[in-house]
C-alpha cells in the first residue's frame, strides 16, 4: 500500500507567540517549530498501516529549509521517503496549499492520504476536504478510528453527541483526530537511519492567495474576578449572578 | 512540549539529529517517568519496568557502534540524553550511567568477543542489567586498598570480599566486579545466582531513594575461566569506567538542576507575599540569577566537554573539574530552589526536594567533590596531596 502523509511545521505549543510589528505575521527568529501534533497521528497511522500491510510511507510537507526538521521527525518515527515542497511564495491561503500539495499527490498514485485534521497554528482545517475536491477522491474527516483493507476503509468519526461510522473506496483521503492511536517516539536508531534518507525536493508554483491576511491580534485580556462577599450570606447572591449573568448554572 | 532552560541559546549549536534525541528523551521522561516517579520515590523502589523502554528507544550505551547494537551516537547526544533522564530524577540517571558507563562500556573495553557477544545487545536492549562493583565498606575514595581477591582455579577463579554501595546490585543479571588477582586488580563477570554470591539490598537511605543499592557478597564464589575481562590491567581499567560514568553525570545534574530553577521561577512569579509575587523581591531575584548564571556555565562546559571527547582530547581531569562543579553548583541550586519555596520546598508536591537530597548522593559518589579537587590540585600543581 502506497501511503502518503502530508504534514506541516508549526510554532511549539509550549512557545510564546509574539506578533510582528506590521500585524500581518508573528515573529519567527526565537520559536521553536514541531511537528503539527495532529499530523503526528497521521503519520502514526501511516506507519501502522504500512506495517500491517506491507507498504510505504512517503511524507510530504510544504514550506521553507526550516520544516526540513519537521520532516527528519516523521522519518525518525518510521516514515521512509520524503518530498520537501519548496515554492516561489509561501501560501497563506489553504487553498493555494492545497493546490500545491494537489500538484505533487497525483505524480505519487497514493492509495492512501493521511493529515492531521488541523494545523495547530492557522487552524483553517480547509486542506483534507480541498484535498478531496482537488483530487477527486472521497475524504473522511476527524477521524478517531481507522481499519483498512485492499480497497477500502472504514472510519469512525466524531459528530456532535456521538460518532458516524463512514466506508469509502481507495484511494482516500483521511484526517485524523486524537484518540485515534498514541505516537511512537522516534528512537535513537530511527534517528540515525532518519539522517542517511534523502529529502527529495520538488518546485511548484503556487496559485495566488485568494484570501488575505489583514490583522493578527492577541486575544483581549480577561477581565478581573468579582468578589460576591464573604461567607455564608454571600451564597444566594453568587448563586443568582451563576444564574443568571454567568447563566453555568439553571 | 517543555522547554528547557537555555540562556545562551545553545540548543542553535546542536545538529538536527542531537535536537531530535533530546526531544525524544524530554518527551519520553515527561510522559512515561515524571507522572510515576513521586510514587515510587515515596516507597523507595527503582520503577525496573522502565528498563526496557530505555532500551527500546536507545539509550542503554548508545555511543557504541551499531555492530554490537548502539546507536553510534555522540557524546553531545549522548550527554543529552542523560540530562534529560535526570531532569527527571538522578536515579533514573544513575541506572543508565551504570549500565552504560559501567557495564557497556568494561564489556566492550576490555571483554573478549565471546563476552561481547553474549552480554553487548542483551544489555544495550535492556533484556538484561548490570552492576559495577568498586567500591568496598572500608575502601571507597582509595580502591586501591580493596582486599577483594580473585584466586585461580583449575576451572576458572574463586572471589571473595565484600562490594559496597552498589547502584542496580539487587537487580543485576550480571556484575562487573573488580578484585586482585596476584596484587593486580582486574575486572570479573559474575552472573546472578553463582553460588557464593549473595545480595543484600540497602535500606533506610533518604537519597536517590528510586535507585536500586545494595551491597555485594563473594564468598568463595566460583566463576568459570571465560568470565575475567581479558584486558584488564591494575587500577587504570576501573577508572576508566568511572571517567564515562563521570562525565554522564556532569551532563545529568544539569538536568536536575533545571528542574529546580524551572520550579523555583514559576513558584516565586506566582507566590504572593505582602501583595506582590515573590519574585518581585531582590532577595529571591538575586537566588534566580545566581541559579540560571551556573546553569549556563555548566552548560558551556558540557557542551565543550562533549567536544574534546569527540575529538578525543578529552582527559580525566576535564570530566573531574565538570562532574565537581556541576554537581556542586546544582546542589547549590537545588538548595536555594527549596528555600525559595518555603515550606511547600519539603514536600514532594514539588520534585525540588527530591532533587536536592538525590544530589548529595550525586556530590560523593563517582569520586567524591573533594577527591576531585585533589586530582584537579595534582594536576595543576604536580604534587599529589592525598596522603
Amino acid at each position: 500500500m502506497n501511503i502518503a502523509v502530508c504534514i506541516k511545521q508549526v510554532p511549539d505549543t509550549e512557545t510564546k507567540v509574539r506578533v510582528s510589528g506590521d500585524k500581518k505575521w508573528i515573529e519567527e527568529g526565537e520559536i521553536n517549530f514541531i511537528l503539527n501534533p495532529y499530523d503526528e497521528l497521521a503519520v502514526e497511522e501511516g506507519l501502522k498501516i504500512a506495517e500491517a500491510h506491507s507498504g510505504e510511507v512517503t511524507v510530504l510537507s510544504l514550506g521553507p529549509d526550516r520544516i526540513t526538521s519537521a520532516i527528519r521527525s516523521a522519518l525518525a518515527m518510521g516514515a521512509n521517503k520524503a518530498i520537501h515542497i519548496k515554492t516561489d511564495k509561501n501560501p497563506l491561503d489553504p487553498m493555494a496549499t492545497a493546490e500545491a500539495l494537489a500538484q505533487v499527490l497525483r505524480e505519487g498514485n497514493y492509495d492512501l492520504i493521511l493529515l492531521g485534521k488541523q494545523a495547530i497554528d492557522d487552524d483553517h482545517q480547509q486542506i483534507g476536504p480541498i484535498l478531496s475536491e482537488k483530487l477527486g477522491i472521497p475524504a473522511a474527516n476527524v477521524v478517531t478510528k481507522l481499519e483498512v483493507s485492499a480497497d477500502k476503509i472504514t472510519a469512525e468519526r466524531q459528530i456532535e453527541g456521538g460518532f458516524e461510522k463512514i466506508e469509502c473506496a481507495l484511494p482516500a483521503i483521511v484526517t485524523t483526530q486524537r484518540g485515534l492511536n498514541e505516537p511512537r517516539y522516534a528512537s535513537l536508531k530511527g534517528i540515525m537511519a532518519a539522517k542517511k534518507i534523502q529529502i527529495e525536493e520538488k518546485i511548484v508554483t503556487v496559485p495566488d492567495d485568494k484570501i488575505e491576511i489583514l490583522e493578527i491580534n492577541y486575544p483581549p485580556e480577561k477581565p478581573p474576578g468579582k468578589i460576591v462577599g464573604e461567607g455564608a450570606d454571600a451564597v444566594p447572591e453568587l448563586i443568582r449572578l451563576l444564574k443568571e449573568e454567568a447563566k453555568v448554572i439553571s | 512540549m517543555y522547554e528547557s532552560v537555555d540562556y545562551y541559546q545553545l540548543t542553535n549549536l546542536l545538529s538536527e539529529e542531537e535536537k531530535l534525541i533530546q526531544n525524544t528523551a524530554r518527551q519520553f521522561v515527561e510522559d512515561k517517568f515524571i507522572p510515576i516517579i513521586t510514587e515510587y520515590h515515596r516507597v523507595g523502589e527503582f520503577p525496573v519496568e522502565i528498563v526496557k523502554q530505555l532500551g527500546e528507544l536507545g539509550f542503554l550505551g548508545s555511543t557504541l557502534p551499531e555492530e554490537y547494537g548502539g546507536a553510534g551516537l555522540n557524546n553531545i547526544a549522548y550527554g543529552l540524553i542523560m540530562q534529560e533522564l535526570e531532569r527527571g530524577d538522578s536515579g533514573l540517571r544513575s541506572f543508565a550511567s551504570v549500565q552504560g558507563g559501567l557495564v557497556i562500556y568494561p564489556i566492550y573495553r576490555f571483554g573478549s568477543e565471546e563476552q561481547k557477544t553474549k552480554w553487548l545487545r542483551s544489555l544495550i536492549s535492556g533484556y538484561k542489567i548490570g552492576c559495577f562493583g568498586l567500591t568496598e565498606p572500608d575502601f571507597g575514595s582509595n580502591p586501591a586498598g580493596m582486599k577483594t581477591t580473585a584466586r585461580k582455579t583449575s576451572g576458572g577463579y574463586r572471589i571473595n570480599g565484600t562490594k559496597m554501595w552498589i547502584t542496580n546490585g539487587s537487580l543485576a543479571d550480571v556484575a562487573v566486579v573488580w578484585a586482585k588477582l596476584d596484587d593486580t586488580i582486574r575486572g570479573f563477570l559474575v552472573e546472578k545466582g553463582t553460588p557464593g554470591f549473595q545480595v543484600q539490598t540497602i535500606k533506610g537511605k533518604f537519597s536517590l531513594r528510586a535507585s536500586d543499592t545494595a551491597e555485594l557478597v563473594f564468598d568463595e564464589c566460583e566463576i568459570p575461566e571465560e568470565n575475567i575481562l581479558p584486558d584488564t590491567d591494575g587500577l587504570k581499567s576501573p577508572l576508566k569506567c568511572l571517567t564515562q560514568a563521570r562525565y554522564s553525570i556532569a551532563w545529568g545534574t544539569v538536568g536536575a538542576a533545571m528542574a529546580c530553577y524551572d520550579t523555583a521561577l514559576k513558584y516565586a512569579q506566582s507566590r504572593i507575599q505582602f501583595d506582590r509575587p515573590i519574585a518581585a523581591y531582590q532577595l529571591t531575584q538575586e537566588k534566580l540569577v545566581y541559579m540560571v548564571t551556573e546553569i549556563t556555565k555548566a552548560q558551556l562546559l558540557n557542551y565543550h566537554l562533549a567536544k574534546l571527547k569527540d575529538e578525543q582530547k578529552m582527559r580525566s581531569t576535564h570530566v573531574s573539574m565538570a562532574k565537581r562543579n556541576n554537581v556542586e553548583e546544582s546542589l547549590k541550586i537545588a538548595r536555594m530552589a527549596r528555600s525559595i519555596l518555603g515550606a511547600n520546598g519539603i514536600s514532594d508536591e514539588y520534585p525540588v526536594i527530591r532533587h536536592m537530597l538525590n544530589l548529595e548522593t550525586v556530590s560523593t559518589y563517582e569520586g567524591t567533590h573533594e577527591i576531585h579537587t585533589l586530582i584537579l590540585g595534582e594536576d595543576i600543581t604536580g604534587i599529589a596531596a592525598y596522603y
